[in-house]
């Protein structure tokens, strides 16, 4: 994991300001601080789940239901949801955008952890077009991009957390 | 016990305006005695997730009603979305399990569980608001209206014969049914 220019406040913000409603989602290590920052935000209802497969479900009924939701999930949980990614984000073509923690980053360069090595070419095989943020200014750029893909192409799209977040 | 069919037949008798998910036998089933097509979303894959668009739509719309046609092996697929559902606790959410005790899709081998598992007993214990085992076609026509109506979440574990949608094909997909749902919710 490549050391921290994420801050939390900033992330929250620019969800808020692309228009989203409701985020889907299990905690991972790297997204600690931003579930305090969403806890705290009246704007943004957290919706927690036990297991990720969860996640793209409720996330279509909230789709359905005319709410704009966000999954969250580290990408170990990409892993266990794959019926739910094949099943409704690719086979629906969903127009909804995964924040995906990148355990095991390593800026790019080859990583020793294996949760690190597949989750591009996995992204790459479904066909979900994704970005890497590492900072701020990452974020302030990236996630609305990737939100007007989603919804323009429409279809899946992930952004890829690339360090942890401070408060 | 009950014949599924006759739940299913039963269940459509006192839907009104619920949106209804169905998935499995029951998405096999349901079409044939849904009056209002439009409110149906059928879950043509996913096995297990049913419950988890339905609490998604429940959240998004609490004014409506949603039913939930579940399945025990999907249940079982999904398990810890009683919780999750539990937690949320939406108060117009009725999730229904047919349980059979088979995994009727792929032949009727017996399920992990089978005749010992209490699913409504676990909803319950997860946090749903009210959680009931229904065996008999009798106390089902009895307890249908007050089940469709008070503030869930809501569970009812119906139990059915094994291989009751045995001969019914597949019908109706997500794929078709998602946009004419989005719009029929958007337009009240």
């Amino acid at each position: 994991m490549a050391e921290s220019a994420l801050t939390a406040q900033v992330m929250v913000d620019t969800l808020k300001r692309s228009g989203v409603t409701h985020m889907v989602w299990l905690p991972d290590t790297e997204s600690g601080y931003l579930h305090q920052k969403l806890h705290d935000d009246p704007d943004l209802t957290l919706v927690p789940v036990a297991r990720e497969g969860e996640t793209f479900a409720i996330a279509l009924g909230l789709l359905i239901g005319g709410k704009q939701p966000l999954v969250c999930i580290q990408n170990t949980g990409l892993f266990e949801s794959g019926d739910s990614v094949r099943g409704l984000w690719l086979d629906l073509q969903l127009p909804l955008l995964a924040l995906i923690g990148y355990r095991g980053y390593a800026g790019g360069g080859p990583s020793e952890d294996s949760a690190a090595t597949f989750l591009e070419p996995i992204l790459k095989a479904w066909g979900v077009p994704y970005a890497i943020v590492e900072s701020d200014e990452d974020v302030v750029e990236t996630v609305p991009r990737m939100f007007r893909q989603a919804k323009e192409r429409p279809g899946p799209a992930a952004v890829l957390i690339g360090g942890e977040y401070s408060a | 016990m009950m014949d599924g069919n006759r739940a299913i037949e039963l269940i459509g008798q006192h839907r009104t305006q619920e949106v209804v998910i169905t998935t499995m036998s029951s998405a096999r089933a349901w079409p044939a005695v849904s009056r209002k097509p439009e409110l149906d979303l059928p879950l043509s894959g996913c096995m297990g997730k049913a419950s988890s668009i339905g609490l998604g739509i429940a959240l998004a719309r609490p004014d409506k009603r949603v039913l939930v046609l579940d399945g025990d092996g999907s249940l079982l697929m999904n398990l810890g979305s009683l919780v999750t559902i539990a937690a949320q606790a939406p108060r117009n959410l009725v999730h229904v399990v047919l349980e059979g005790d088979t995994y009727d899709t792929s032949g009727g081998q017996p399920t992990p569980g089978e005749g010992r598992a209490d699913l409504a007993g676990l909803a319950l214990a997860a946090g749903y608001r009210s959680a009931v085992t229904i065996g008999d076609e009798s106390a089902l026509v009895a307890a249908l209206p007050d089940l469709l109506r008070v503030d869930g979440p809501t569970f009812v574990c119906l139990k059915v014969n094994s291989m009751w949608a045995t001969g019914r094909m597949p019908r109706g997909s997500t794929k078709r049914a998602l946009p004419i749902m989005t719009q029929a919710l958007a337009g009240g």
